[in-house]
């Protein structure tokens, strides 16, 4: 792609824009190995290494890939990896051990449906895994959701912003359609990221400072309780970071929450429910974890009931639970094995719930 | 008798390298693992590389490398020590980097990586200790275990029928054109130990070329792990073990 310096609107595939949004944020390194519906970001990436000076390497495996990040990011580099469930899967060892030794770096679950090899059609059933820790032990990754071709590429941004801001690694949780759709999108410009120091990143130790170790062995256990403290402590910080979208929930009698793929259809019900005269609003979490709990509860008051969409069994429906906290009835619809809701299910489950809680229709 | 000994009049001729930190090394007397990271320690001073150097550490009985050596390190997960390697030398073209790992590390968990690493060849030196056993985790097989040898889940001695024959990996290696230069060596006589030092320094040249990767093998022993006294270890790996690893250059540069 040729440097657009009007940022003029592009049409772009959602996986070679969050690709192009990489070198833009100024990658350094991506390492990874082709899995569908995702493979377009390494093969375009492939493509412009060399003019952007970047490394990009195909592993042998999502295993390989993945302890490659950890190698490279820990020698200070911005590094990205991507894949779709199957291989992020694969890579949970490397994203623990890397969330333990406090290593930034993004990674792209661009998801199918599962479980096991699954099918390659949309999918956001690796919610649970990407949320609440994936691996083993007590860790939480920052965790995004695009749900538009513009913000597969705006969220590369803000995730290597954060990686580097808490020096944690990032996950952009997209989906299959995302990842293949094509849509018109604004590139943020190149080199509008600025590179930040890392002081403790293994380069060469020079005679003014101490070696940096990076390591996630702690074998006394009061020393990795207190690790642990202090990681638990920084997930708490990451609160501040909390983004969520809201449309027409003013007057929404029964909210909709949905993230990615399933938002974009609910925008859609949320039109043909008010040509039935239902009035129903969305929240959409932009950031998974830390989850927007306060802004759903805010708005819990004002609604009569709550419907989760979700491209699976039900999963972020047990935050959304916590969020309203039983005031009002939480209901769920999903597809799942890469199946997509379309706009009149919801429509329909909307009609359901009206009729369930006596809301009237204007 | 009662005579006091001091240094004056006296030289200088082998002490601590500066590269090692003050921390007493934990491995178990006899353990091959101390003289190597010595060796490594040693060539990294001596070529004045201590702040263009980057090592990886395993895990198994060396996973603590960086405790004893004073240059920046990271720790990979079992197994993927060279792929961490891999990632750092990619974005450190011009920066010295090794990793370090023992046979289950690298022959078994981690077979994958250390034959696509030196296939690619990437420019790091990989160190593999062979001690034919876990070492870490109490005395297990590992895939360099020699037919017939008692471990703990070969408590009748490996069988070829049933767990497969003892693994040469370094043998594997050297066939990839990506391997620039492999050695197998010991560290079980002070000879023993000049020689491995002269591959590590050698290796570590090379590693400025960018021609491919550097592999070295020590076979070394286990005496916790076998069960032996440090003296009989080394009797028994020098009769049971150098047959099958026998000590030797597998691939050396062009001229
Ligand atoms: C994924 C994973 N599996 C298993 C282990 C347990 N483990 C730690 S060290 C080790 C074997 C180490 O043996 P080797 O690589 O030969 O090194 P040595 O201890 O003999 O030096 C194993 C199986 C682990 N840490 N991680």
């Amino acid at each position: 792609m040729e440097e657009n310096s009007k940022n003029a609107p592009m049409f772009m595939q959602g996986n070679e824009a969050l690709a192009e949004a990489a070198l833009r944020a100024g990658m350094q390194a991506y390492f990874g190995y082709p899995i569908t519906p995702q493979s377009e970001v390494m093969e375009y990436l492939s493509a412009q290494a060399k003019k952007h000076n970047a490394v990009v390497l195909q592993a042998e495996s999502e295993l390989a890939a993945i302890n490659m990040v950890y190698g490279a990011a820990g020698a200070g580099a911005r590094v990205m990896t991507s894949s779709s469930s199957p291989g992020i899967s694969l890579m949970q060892e490397g994203i623990s051990y890397m969330a333990s030794a406090e290593i930034p770096c993004l990674i792209v679950n661009v998801q199918r449906g599962g479980p096991g090899l699954g099918t390659i059609q949309p999918s956001q059933a690796d919610y649970f895994q990407a949320t609440k820790g994936g691996g083993h032990g007590d860790y939480r990754l920052l965790v995004l959701a695009p749900s538009s071709v513009q913000e597969m590429a705006d969220l590369v941004f803000d995730g290597f912003k954060l990686a580097d801001k808490y020096r944690n690694p990032v996950m952009i949780l997209a989906d299959g359609a995302l990842g293949q759709m094509m849509e018109k999108v604004t590139m943020p410009p190149a080199g509008s990221l600025p590179y930040t120091e890392k002081p403790w990143a293994t380069v060469g130790k020079p005679t003014t400072r101490e070696r940096n170790i990076l390591t996630s062995l702690h074998i006394v256990p009061e020393k990795m309780e207190e690790i642990n403290l202090r990681l638990q402590d920084k997930y708490r910080r990451m609160r501040q970071e909390v983004r969520s979208e809201q449309i027409g929930v003013d007057e929404a009698e029964i909210l909709l929450v949905a993230f990615g793929l399933s938002a974009r259809i609910c925008q859609k019900a949320i039109e043909l429910a008010k040509e039935k005269g239902i009035n129903v609003g969305l929240l959409r979490p932009i950031t998974l974890f830390p989850f927007p709990t306060e802004a759903i509860a805010k708005i819990v008051p004002n609604v009569e009931a709550v419907l989760t969409v979700e491209m699976n069994a039900g999963q972020m429906v047990e935050d959304v639970r916590l969020a309203v906290n039983g005031k009002k009835p939480v209901y769920f619809k999903g597809r799942m094995g890469g199946m997509i809701p379309t706009p009149d299910d919801i429509v329909l489950e909307i009609e359901t719930i009206a009729e369930k809680n006596r809301i009237t229709q204007v | 008798m009662g005579q006091v000994l001091t240094m004056e009049g006296m030289e200088i001729v082998y002490e601590k390298p500066g590269t090692l930190t003050q921390t007493p090394f934990h491995f178990c007397p006899g353990c091959g693992h101390g003289v190597v990271h010595r060796l490594l320690m040693e060539v990294v001073e001596e070529m004045g590389i201590i702040d263009q150097t980057v090592g990886v550490a395993p895990v198994g009985c060396s996973v603590f490398a960086y405790n004893y050596m004073d240059i920046d390190m990271q720790e990979a997960a079992h197994g993927r020590a060279s792929a961490v390697a891999t990632g750092i030398k990619r974005v450190l073209p011009d920066k010295y980097v090794f990793s370090y790992q023992g046979d289950g590390d690298l022959a078994a968990i981690g077979t994958g990586e250390t034959i696509h690493t030196v296939n690619r060849g990437e420019n790091i030196l990989m160190v593999f200790i062979n001690n034919a056993i876990y070492g870490m985790t109490g005395g297990q097989m590992a895939p360099t275990t020699l037919l017939g040898q008692v471990t703990s889940t070969t408590p009748f001695g490996r069988e070829s029928s049933h767990v497969g024959f003892p693994l040469k990996i370094t043998d594997l290696v050297a066939q990839l054109p990506g391997a620039y230069y492999v050695t197998r060596q010991t560290v079980h006589t002070a000879a023993a130990v000049r020689r491995t030092k002269k591959a590590i320094e050698a290796s570590f040249k090379y590693q400025m070329l960018k021609k491919g990767t550097c592999f070295i093998e020590v076979v070394s022993n286990c005496p916790s792990g076998w069960k032996m006294t440090p003296v009989e270890a080394n009797v028994w790996m020098e009769k049971n073990m150098l047959p099958i690893y026998p000590v030797g250059d597998l691939k050396v540069p062009k001229q």
